[in-house]
């Protein structure tokens, strides 16, 4: 038999040593200095729980999340579903709480994604004046405590005329210390089912448009989009509106008394703590986007322009998909800082998580649960955050051949 | 022709130019109009000293009340430190701001003078400090468990202990100024200022720190915060990157992904209302050091995302090459490893510290009288009541001095790491 050619032979690891009890064996040092260190991080973690459990049982102060159960009785100002602070829970409570939460964090993020493009957009803008005024916008938006924005724009807001010497736009929209009323829609099945329509519609042009595709690349025809979308979203919700009566009750904010009734509100805090945080966390996104657009070879934007391609479109087909990938790693963490920083509300009194946990461990002294709740609410959304953006990062990172 | 290029290149740039243009120009106007020209800088004051803000309330939203910065500064400032003692916090202010410019000199962070003589010397002046509270603590357990009486016997070998902790800090002190000059200088400046804020030496008015508040509260949060978040950070990236170490790798993975997956908040309530369960009975731990443990512990996690990225970047040859010579894990990591990775990460550390030194803010809701609470307490003086924008524009001022400073510096490094790199 012929020795094996050497090129053929696997580098082989090497063999394990057997661990021995020994200063000398660094593996051995390791398991010793671990075993110290989590020796010393759990007897300073016993002696933490032992010192609580005596100086809550010496405060008669209750453990457990018993509490949830309990009848609450917080005011709430502004809530999703119905509450009463009569009847209903802690538990419920501090779920309209979360709600409140998502209310501000979920329109903010999104605000706050528009306004950042734009004004990242206009930083590379080749024009001076457009350049000049949006960089200043970010470097001093972004040097002032989130914090005393918040209090600024809250006090700004109480400092508004009282309802009856309201700011108005005609006699729909009023502008007053108690916040901004709008008309609102009076809902009916109609309106229901014309937007379950529109969902299905929605859903249908997403096919029609992965078909489209398909067709596109087998046959380099693109079969039109727009009528297709327009039929699905706007006219067959339409004509099912206009079907079952055509309903258009509009209910206006009317003064009465010392106060508005009826339409729809946008309470003062929701208002400031909201304006807040796209205006701050925009400053940063606007940073993030110029400095992705920036990441793209200057070459990409010559060879475009070589094509013929405007420069819009330039930078909607060519430099965007590109520069994502630069963008989406920290835009990720700043929704996060964003959805973060939403527990400042507490500062102005709007109710989120917070707001509420803060109040609950108040009123019933249970200052663990009240934290391990907020704890637990931040953690579950920090981590779906996180694994959705890494899927969606995953999804266009830039496949290698 | 610049106009030509940069305003007025195509039909839409020169839309948005004259667009812009007249929104810019009516602000200012606007601004000027509000801040100067209508502005009320002076209000007379009754015979028992209570401003008579009339003229502020007939001008009010049509002129600024820098009235009110003129009557509240020194309260905002400083707090309600003991008003003819003022001068203190006022030299602890101009000392932060003198270390953070000697800290931007390269020059300062040389090696200094490495005798055998003088490092014995700092660290016997370091044992003996050490010594002084371990003598301490083990007092304070002694308290606990047989009574106050025990103490008594032996309080001449605490204050001969006491006092050997006192030449202690001052070698020590001495020492690093020379080993290391930039250390010794955060040391030394760092113990001045304790000194001026607590008093009691020196013939210097002892002075709680109930009464502290204003500027020197955030910058004492920010600049200690990360003074002692920095090494705990440098730990802690050193343990997630640790192979060897699994469990400790956990540990690290864990109080990171922890504390930056909850809001600074929750961290400052947990310091407020949860901490003083965690104490023994008849310990109280001070609020403003329990703010100040929050803040490190949170700026730490921060801060060892960024040392592990500065890590990350490290060709892997760099530590191979440091095994190889036979390095152990500690000289390898101090003197080759760390002083390459913590150099790459200057800029976004300047800008973590950014971050921090405005998040000191959040402390106004666990009520520590820092620069923006003390601008609210000024704020439920009766007189002046409504006149919040005045205050609130001026806070915000103070903080983009700093915050604007900080970040001058950051961008300056990052021109110049870049144009090494480029070459």
């Amino acid at each position: 038999m012929s020795a094996p050619d050497p090129r053929l032979i696997r580098a082989r690891k090497a063999p394990k040593r057997p661990l021995r009890l020994s200063w000398a064996d660094p593996r051995f040092r390791a398991v010793i200095w671990q075993v110290i260190i989590i020796g010393i991080v759990l007897a300073i973690g016993w002696y933490l729980v032992a010192n609580t459990n005596r100086n809550l049982s010496a405060r008669r102060i209750a453990t457990g999340f018993g509490f949830l159960e309990r009848v609450a009785g917080i005011p709430i100002g502004e809530s999703l579903i119905s509450y009463n602070p009569a009847e209903d829970t802690y538990g419920r409570a501090l779920w309209i709480g979360v709600l409140n939460t998502f209310k501000v964090a979920g329109i903010g993020v999104i605000l706050a994604t528009l306004l950042g493009t734009v004004i990242g957009i206009g930083r590379l803008s080749s024009n001076w004046l457009l350049a000049k005024l949006t960089a200043f916008y970010v470097e001093t938006i972004r040097d002032i405590p989130l914090l005393l924005q918040l209090l600024f724009w809250y006090t700004l807001l109480q400092g508004l005329p009282a309802p009856r010497q309201a700011w108005h736009i005609g006699d729909a929209v009023f502008l007053s210390n108690r916040g901004i009323k709008i008309p609102s829609l009076i809902w009916e099945p109609a309106h229901s089912w014309a937007f379950v329509m529109l969902l299905i519609g929605a859903v249908g042009t997403w096919v029609w448009n992965r078909r489209a595709r398909a067709q596109q690349e087998a046959t380099g025809l693109r079969p039109r989009l727009w009528p297709v979308a327009l039929a699905l979203m706007v006219i067959v919700p339409g004509v099912v509106w206009a079907a079952m009566g055509a309903p258009t009750g509009i209910e206006r904010p009317v003064l009465r008394g010392f106060n508005f009734q009826g339409g729809g509100t946008v309470s003062p805090e929701y208002f400031a703590l909201l304006m807040g945080l796209v205006l701050y966390t925009a400053g940063y996104i606007a940073e993030i986007v110029r400095s992705g657009i920036q990441a793209i070879a200057i070459g990409q934007w010559e060879a475009a322009g070589a094509l013929g391609l405007r420069r819009s479109a330039i930078l909607r087909h060519i430099v965007l998909p590109q520069a994502l990938r630069v963008i989406i790693p920290p835009m990720t963490s700043q929704y996060l800082n964003l959805t973060k920083n939403s527990s400042l509300a507490v500062a102005i009194g709007y109710q989120d998580v917070v707001s509420i946990a803060n109040t609950t461990l108040n009123q019933t002294g249970q200052a663990v649960e009240g934290i391990a709740v907020i704890m637990a609410v931040y953690l579950t959304i920090s981590l779906a955050i996180s694994l959705s953006m890494n899927w969606y990062n995953a999804r266009i990172a830039l496949v290698g051949r | 022709m610049w106009l030509r290029v940069n305003l007025f290149n195509t039909w839409l740039s020169t839309a948005v130019t004259l667009a812009l243009g007249y929104v810019i120009l009516r602000a200012g106007i606007a601004a000027v109009e509000w801040g100067v020209v209508r502005a009320v800088w002076e209000v007379p004051y009754g015979p028992t000293g209570i401003a008579d803000t009339a003229s502020c309330q007939s001008a009010k939203g049509s002129g600024a009340c820098w009235a009110i910065i003129a009557d509240k500064y020194r309260l905002i400032l400083f707090g309600r430190f003991p008003y003819d003692q003022q001068w203190r916090p006022a030299i602890v202010v101009l000392l932060f701001v003198a270390l953070f410019a000697l800290s931007t000199v390269r020059a300062v962070w040389r090696r200094g003078l490495q005798t055998r003589l003088i490092q014995r010397a700092a660290i016997a002046g370091a044992m003996l400090i050490v010594l002084d509270n371990l003598a301490d603590f083990l007092a304070l357990i002694a308290q606990i468990g047989f009574g106050l009486d025990v103490l008594r016997s032996f309080s001449l070998l605490f204050s001969v202990l006491a006092t050997l902790n006192f030449i202690g800090k001052w070698v020590l002190t001495l020492g690093l100024l020379f080993l290391w000059p930039a250390i010794g200088v955060w040391v030394a400046t760092l113990a001045v200022i304790g000194m001026l804020m607590f008093g009691g030496v020196l013939g210097l008015t002892p002075v709680a720190v109930d009464y502290w508040g204003g500027l020197p509260i955030t910058l004492i949060l920010a600049t200690f915060g990360l003074a002692f978040a920095f090494p705990l950070a440098i730990l802690v990236a050193l343990g997630r990157r640790s192979t060897e170490m699994p469990a400790v790798k956990t540990l690290c993975v864990v109080y990171v992904e922890l504390i930056r997956g909850v809001p600074l908040i929750s961290v400052l309530f947990m310091a407020s209302v949860m901490f003083p369960l965690f104490m023994p009975p008849g310990i109280n731990i001070d609020k403003l050091l329990r703010a100040q443990i929050a803040v490190i512990l949170f700026a730490a996690a921060y801060l060892a995302e960024v040392v592990r990225g500065g890590l990350q970047a490290l060709p892997k040859g760099q530590s191979e090459a440091a095994d190889a010579m036979g390095l152990s894990y500690w000289q390898k990591t101090a003197f080759i490893i760390l002083p390459q990775a913590l150099r790459l990460v200057i800029p976004p550390l300047v800008n973590t510290f950014i971050g921090f030194f405005k998040d000191t803010s959040l402390v106004l809701i666990i009520g520590i009288f820092d620069l923006l609470t003390m601008g609210k307490v000024a704020l439920s003086d009766p007189p002046w009541q409504s006149f919040s924008t005045e205050i609130y524009v001026a806070l915000a001022v103070v903080y983009i001095l700093f915050c604007y400073g900080m970040s001058r510096y950051s961008r300056g490094l990052e021109r110049e790491l870049n144009s090494a790199r480029g070459r």
